[in-house]
């Protein structure tokens, strides 16, 4: 097993394991702060160093429309965007999970505009959220390779065969460098099949996918897509476990750190939480009974993990990274509300949005939530408050 | 942990030194972290660098705001950023630059400890380019006591080739031979 980590940049880290996972089809267009990833794969595909067809498109549209046509033949295929990419591509989005072609796509998570702005937030995905994708955080540059490799093994699960949008954090994730264990080819050989399916466009076989459903038939169509998708949960859980047997690094969909005991839980996704559970730490030493719990798996939402994971604490502070205009609450504190909502005994839930645009998320910044929640403990929250705003 | 901020002009290789220093210290079983600060990025513009080092696992991406140590690569940042900005009072500042210590102490009214080198001039005797980075990282690990020119030789081929990776090897070597802190 490898076991001796190298100083890579991390979205080189993605495009190496694209490699690994031996992928049939990459159609990307370039988009800052994705382009890394694509631009590295075009080079391993020039350099015959890689056995696929790039297809540089002309638009994002046009990339998930080649991705969904290339998935949809039996092709192992990847591609990857940002921001003003996934919301050019959104109206093929919405189309690969009904079809079932599991494409991974990466999304180096970048701010919507206006205004213009190239840095990190959770906007871009937040965009999506409904379209049936699994969709799941990585924290760090290991995570962000690990789970590229357990996508396509997750994607194309006979019992799942949807797409997986992999969420890395626009520059605070996607340029790091940082140390990171490249695992051997063979070890990738073993733990990911080729991609083999039955339900393919296939000249010897013919069939039609992508029809007109009427009124008699949507219904049950978008029906049968949901339920694939919530019942997706048990395989991605089957093979987080069976990566962390061949890899020896065990993966949850939901991750926790210091929460038993814990009378304020902060709930995070993506590359801060690292930065939160240092602010976890110092907030224990100085008495405060903290902890932190992390969404992995953001679709489908892990409902009864996040339910055991949250429910003893006095309060959850949610973090959100992106601001839903015109509501009460950003995206996760909705889900995270409705949950207990009814419940006998459940946690205050808080929202707190921070980090918006690439604003630097700091260990101050969780500091100033928890002494804050104890403040709202007494007199509530009426909607979110974004931290560090000048008003 | 340690914590150092470059500071330099793009296109002299702020962002590369972090990368690189980065690398060196991983390939060393250290913990490493280097980053940009990100933003669009112009030839000859003020950019920053981020790199921590540490024994242990690095769980923090926030900014480096109270560095253990500045890097300058270019004295001209200096007119224009205040690249003390933070430094602990216990930090160190590493300046390229052919001025002595107290005419640079006394211009811009730094506090801590200063270590200089004509890194200029070494680049451009060796690199036969003004490109500092890699005499700055040599400075670097002599006076902090990072790193050899045996743990860069790898990160400098593997990053500048065959033809390029001897020269700047020979760069840092220099660098390494000839950069001592201030008293």
């Amino acid at each position: 097993m490898a076991t001796k980590p190298i100083g890579l940049e991390v979205s080189i880290a993605v495009a190496e394991a694209v490699k690994l996972c031996d992928v049939d089809v990459v159609a990307a267009y370039p988009i800052t702060p994705q382009t890394h990833i694509v631009e590295h794969l075009s080079e391993l595909v020039a350099d015959g160093e890689l056995n696929a067809s790039y297809v540089p498109v002309e638009s994002e549209h046009s990339a998930m429309s080649s991705c969904i046509g290339s998935s949809a033949t039996g092709a192992r295929t990847f591609t990857a965007t940002s921001s003003q990419g996934l919301a050019l591509m959104n109206e093929m989005i919405y189309i690969a999970p009904t079809l079932r072609t599991p494409i991974v796509l990466a999304i180096a998570n970048r701010a919507l505009s206006a205004p213009i702005n190239i840095w990190n937030d959770h906007s871009d995905i937040m965009s999506v959220r409904d379209a049936g994708w699994i969709a799941v955080f990585a924290e760090n540059g290991q995570e962000a390779l690990d789970l590229t490799i357990m996508s396509f093994r997750i994607g194309e699960h006979p019992e799942v065969l949807l797409p997986v949008s992999l969420n890395i954090d626009g520059f605070t994730l996607s340029h790091f460098i940082e140390p990171i264990i490249m695992p051997e080819k063979s070890e990738v050989d073993a733990f990911l099949p080729p991609f083999k399916t039955d339900l393919k466009l296939d000249t010897q076989k013919p069939l039609s996918i992508g029809l007109l459903a009427g009124p008699e038939t949507y219904t049950e169509i978008r029906k049968a897509t949901d339920d694939i998708l919530v019942r997706s949960k048990k395989y991605i859980k089957e093979v987080f476990a069976e990566f962390g047997k061949a890899f020896g690094r065990p993966y949850n969909v939901v991750e926790t750190y210091r929460h038993e005991d814990a009378e304020i839980i902060l709930l995070t996704m993506g590359s801060i939480s690292e930065t939160a559970m240092t602010s976890v730490d110092e907030l224990r030493e100085a008495g405060q009974k903290v902890g932190l719990v992390r969404i992995r798996l953001w679709r489908p939402f892990p409902v009864e993990e996040l339910k055991e994971a949250l429910g003893q604490a006095k309060i959850v502070a949610v973090v959100d990274r992106h601001l839903v205009m015109g509501a009460t609450d950003g995206p996760v504190s909705f889900e995270i509300k409705s949950l207990f909502y009814g419940a006998p005994k459940a946690p205050k839930v808080f929202n707190f949005i921070l980090g918006l645009g690439g604003r630097d998320v700091r260990r101050a910044d969780f500091k100033e939530i928890v002494q804050r929640c104890a403040e709202l403990d007494k007199v509530g929250q009426k909607s979110f408050e974004i931290v560090g705003v000048y008003e | 942990m340690l914590e150092i901020r470059f500071h330099g002009r793009g296109g002299q290789g702020a962002v590369t030194s972090a990368e690189l220093m980065a690398q060196t210290a991983v390939g060393m079983g250290k913990y490493a972290q280097a980053f940009p600060s990100f933003g669009p990025e112009r030839r000859g513009a003020p950019v920053t660098a981020f790199l921590r080092i540490s024994d242990q696992p690095i769980r923090v991406r926030e900014k480096i705001y109270e560095p253990d140590v500045v890097i300058v690569l270019d004295p001209t940042v200096m007119s224009v950023t205040k690249v003390d900005a933070g430094l602990k009072k216990e930090g160190v500042l590493i300046i390229n630059t052919s001025h002595p210590v107290e005419t640079v102490r006394r211009q811009f009214n730094f506090t801590q400890k200063i270590a200089t080198i004509d890194a200029m001039a070494i680049a451009l005797e060796i690199l036969k380019v003004p490109i500092t980075n890699t005499v700055m990282l040599g400075a670097f690990s002599k006076v902090l006591g990072q790193a050899t020119p045996d743990d860069v030789r790898g990160p400098f081929t593997h990053r500048f080739g065959s033809a390029l990776g001897p020269k700047n090897l020979a760069a840092f070597e220099k660098a390494y031979a000839e950069a001592k802190m201030e008293g």
